[in-house]
């Protein structure tokens, strides 16, 4: 089997894996990193949604051969050991939690938002596709408003 | 080490617990022989037999007035109270074993409240695990009905208070000082001269206080320093982390992923297949035949989903094969009684609504881990019935219950689903046949079309009126048979219901008008389908009463007046035109507002609660937007502020999403929709950019709040289209 290296979450790491093996389940699987969830497998929930190089992507449709060299970051690695992001931080501070599930893949997205883009407007936010079955999208609205401001 | 310790009011023997709950001693204690304080019981009031009170339903025409589920699951949790654990720990713990299921309604962060302020501990060193499948609660430990902190408000407090009470006759042993002189606060007994001791340091001698010194009655509701008082999930701060830990995620050494390679149309069945392709794929260690299907158990998931699609299987006919919505809604419509004529001299208003079938969808798939070996059994699984998920997996292993040990775990959302427990028998038997630990995942296009769904339904509705009143009004609800065989299903069981009329009696307790509307017929007839549905949040009312909220809008039409004028006319009680008028206030109805843009408002009560919404809706293009949210709850005791509005506020994407976007098409015995490509539940750019939650009443005990707000919802949602559109929509979602 083919050998990938990459960054996760600031740690090199390699990985014997098909060449076609999702991202996804080479985290969940191989690397037992489990924030990443699993809710559709072919990109449209995007409960799943990690950063390689600081870009929000669902990795249940990219393949370990596609990251080699480069930096992936999951909800585990967004911000060092024991600490918060501002954005999880804001997560925390609106209460916008309710089953949790989609939560990590919203916050990745969320904060590559922010990255790009400081002051997003309701038409930006708009454009995020993550699903909550939930319906925490006010919520999550408020947590990236307040965590523009902090940021 | 463990010390002995007296049991000074053990469980009832099985003599006594045979003879009913009536027998039973009105001051019920129970401390088990742990070294540490453990208190299991503490009952006040008299207990009711559910046998004399709940086997009848009350009469017509409207006994959820009387008695709702929630009551039945109120009663359930009642008799088994004195089975609830709550433990004070060594090293300062407050731990409440809770009997439900956590899916994301919040309940152990209301629960861990109300326990932190019955005992006196901060919250911080309150922890909620969930408690294993336990046959003793049997029902009593179902989640459903939007009855969770409304059936553990009384039991929870009355132990946290006992616990309380122990605790502190232990310190004032220590001390030799009177119990009555100490106070406790923050997992903390204090004494008047500074002395503190914490709850931990004194657990092992409150285990073993023969009668607490000082009154074991909970605190008046004027002491509460928690309850009501906004709080975070306890569990925030994992979720965010992602350190949550899902089923698929519990650590359960060696467990293979496994998925099943499933049938193209409902139930269909194997009927020959040919493995030998797929066991030669990397990673593949096993294929199993199942009842539903062909399981692969591979290294990896991706191996195991790869090896699936290599399976040659040739599949029987389903159960429903060759019946399309169209079959179904000619079925539905011959089951709608005839209407009552209208008398001479009166105006009707008629509607017919159609609600298509809608998959629950939770974000997290079906899942479950089993370890399955000779005489015992171990399942990791999310489920909200977990003494019916564990019988299933003994029956299906040919275990004994009693081999069978089923931890629930975390849910990721459940809004009925996780009633019922597929996965988990479907590990366990994958375990069983390969004698290893498994971890089963459904695909999505699994739970979509495998998965359970809200029964498609029609309505049609009636109301007479004449001279500015409403004579009469007549609901007749026909649709694809509800499958309440788990959970509160289970409890109407429990409580003396049988088996066919299930669903007439769950109608009659979840329905009734809010409206003074003279005498009001409201009846459901289901029609049988061999097809797996499920109670969907809210069950019945999700559509029924969300049609009755539509009618109303049309009946103000018919008479000339506002709808919410019309409302507040003929609001049966004072405390739903509170309801009503705070978000007619706060969202400043009748506003002038453009073309094509309106306002909506819809209101219902149940639970015990009441729920009223106000949206603005943008229909200026062909893809309608509710811009704007108003909701007021009633819901008696506010344990957790923030949580209710969760609530609140997610029911309203259940509205937006149900009316507008979401259903599924029952195409030739398969469901069309595989994912949420094509299930469009809402998403960010559907959802309001303003939802603002007000609560108002506040006193006396919980009323439900889980699936309070649905109806209202999708009916100011509806009602708003209506006026926005100048159209009478009556098929649901509109744009399907």
């Amino acid at each position: 089997m083919p050998t990938y290296a990459f960054t996760l979450n600031g740690k090199k790491v390699t990985v014997d894996a098909p060449a076609d093996m999702p991202l996804l389940w080479v985290l969940r699987d191989l690397l037992g990193v489990t924030g990443p969830k699993y809710g559709c497998g072919v990109g449209v929930c995007r409960a799943c949604t990690c950063h390689v190089n600081g870009k929000a992507v669902q990795v249940c449709t990219l393949t370990a051969a596609e990251v080699v060299g480069k930096k992936v970051t999951t909800i585990e690695g967004l911000a060092p050991e024991g600490g918060l992001h501002p954005v999880q931080q804001a997560w925390l501070d609106e209460d916008v939690a309710q089953c949790g599930f989609c939560q990590p893949g919203q916050i990745m997205q969320a904060t590559a938002l922010l990255n790009s883009n400081r002051n997003p407007s309701d038409t930006d936010i708009d454009q995020i596709m993550n699903v909550c079955r939930c319906g925490t999208y006010c919520r999550i609205r408020k947590a990236i408003k307040r965590a523009a401001s902090t940021m | 080490m463990p010390l002995a310790h007296p049991v000074p009011n053990p469980l009832p023997s099985a003599d006594e617990a045979s003879a009913g709950p009536l027998s039973r001693r009105k001051f019920l204690t129970y401390v088990v022989a742990a070294p540490v304080l453990t208190v299991a019981a503490s009952s006040t009031g008299t207990l009711i037999a559910p046998g004399k009170a709940y086997a009848v339903v009350p009469s017509p025409p409207q006994p959820e007035n009387i008695l709702d589920l929630g009551d039945v699951m109120v009663a359930a949790t009642k008799q088994a109270q004195d089975l609830l654990v709550l433990e004070v720990t060594t090293d300062n713990r407050v731990v409440f074993r809770m009997p439900r299921a956590e899916v994301g309604q919040g309940i152990t962060t209301a629960l861990a409240m109300v326990v932190a302020d019955e005992i006196d501990a901060r919250l911080a060193d309150v922890d909620v695990p969930l408690e294993d499948a336990r046959q003793d609660l049997g029902t009593a430990q179902s989640t459903g009905g939007s009855s969770s902190v409304r059936s553990l408000w009384d039991p929870v407090r009355s132990i946290a208070a006992e616990a309380r009470a122990r605790l502190v006759t232990a310190a004032a042993k220590r001390w030799d000082l009177p119990a009555s002189s100490l106070t406790t606060r923050d997992t903390t007994v204090r004494a008047p001269d500074g002395r503190t001791a914490t709850y931990g340091s004194l657990t092992e001698a409150a285990a073993k206080v023969d009668q607490p010194a000082v009154p074991t009655d909970p605190k008046p509701s004027s002491e509460y320093r928690v309850i009501g008082t906004s709080t975070a999930r306890i569990d925030a701060r994992s979720i965010v982390t992602g350190a949550a830990k899902y089923a698929l995620d519990v650590n359960v050494p060696d467990a293979l992923p496994t998925v099943v390679a499933r049938p193209p149309t409902i139930n269909g069945k194997v009927k020959t297949y040919d493995a030998a392709a797929a066991l030669k794929m990397p990673g593949v260690v096993a294929i199993t035949k199942l009842p539903s299907g062909i399981a692969v158990t591979a290294k990896t998931f991706d191996q195991a989903l790869k090896a699936k699609s290599a399976v040659q299987v040739t599949w029987a006919a389903g159960t429903v094969d060759g019946v399309s919505d169209a079959d179904i809604d000619a079925r539905l419509t011959a089951a709608i009684p005839p209407m009552t004529p209208a008398p001479p001299l009166t105006q009707r208003v008629d509607a017919t609504f159609e609600f298509a079938f809608v998959n629950h969808a939770p974000m997290e798939v079906g899942s479950a881990v089993a370890d399955v070996q000779s005489g015992s059994a171990e399942v990791w699984v999310a489920s909200k019935s977990p003494t019916g998920a564990q019988s299933a997996v003994a029956d299906a292993t040919k275990l004994s219950v009693d081999e069978v040990t089923l931890h629930v775990v975390r849910g990721g959302g459940s809004f009925g689903r996780r009633l019922y427990h597929e996965p988990a028998v479907e590990a366990a038997l994958v375990s069983q046949a390969i004698k290893q630990p498994v971890k089963l995942m459904w695909t999505r296009n699994d739970d979509m079309r495998h998965g359970r769904v809200r029964p498609r339904s029609h309505h049609q509705l009636r109301a007479v009126h004449a001279r500015g009143d409403v004579l009469s009004y007549e609901h007749r609800m026909a649709c694809v048979e509800l499958d309440l065989g788990s959970g509160t299903g289970q409890a109407l069981v429990d409580a003396g219901y049988i088996n066919p009329t299930i669903g007439a009696a769950f109608f009659n307790l979840s329905q009734s008008c809010p409206y003074n509307f003279g005498p009001v017929t409201e009846s459901l007839n289901e029609v049988s389908y061999d097809m797996p549905t499920a109670a969907w949040r809210s069950v019945y009312s999700a559509q029924a009463r969300t049609a009755e909220e539509i009618l109303v809008d049309e009946i103000a039409k018919g008479l000339g007046t506002d709808p919410v004028a019309m409302r507040r006319k003929f609001l049966k009680t004072g405390e739903a035109r509170a309801v009503l008028d705070k978000v007619a206030a706060a969202g400043n109805w009748g506003r002038t507002m453009s073309s094509k843009t309106a306002q909506g408002v819809a209101l219902h009560a149940e639970y015990r609660s009441i729920a009223a919404c106000l949206v603005e809706i943008d229909c200026r293009s062909d893809k309608p937007r509710v811009t704007k949210a108003v909701m007021a709850l009633d819901v008696g005791r506010q344990v957790n502020p923030s949580g209710l509005r969760a609530q609140a506020m997610g029911s309203l994407i259940d509205g937006i999403s149900t009316v507008l976007l979401a259903g599924n098409h029952l195409d030739d015995g398969a469901f069309r929709e595989g994912s949420y490509s094509d299930f469009k539940y809402a998403r960010q750019a559907d959802a309001p950019l303003v939802c603002d939650v007000h609560l108002v009443g506040g006193t006396g005990k919980p009323g439900g709040v889980g699936e309070l707000c649905v109806p209202a919802a999708a009916g100011a949602v509806a009602n708003a289209y209506a006026r926005a559109t100048g159209s009478k929509p009556r098929k649901f979602p509109i744009n399907f």
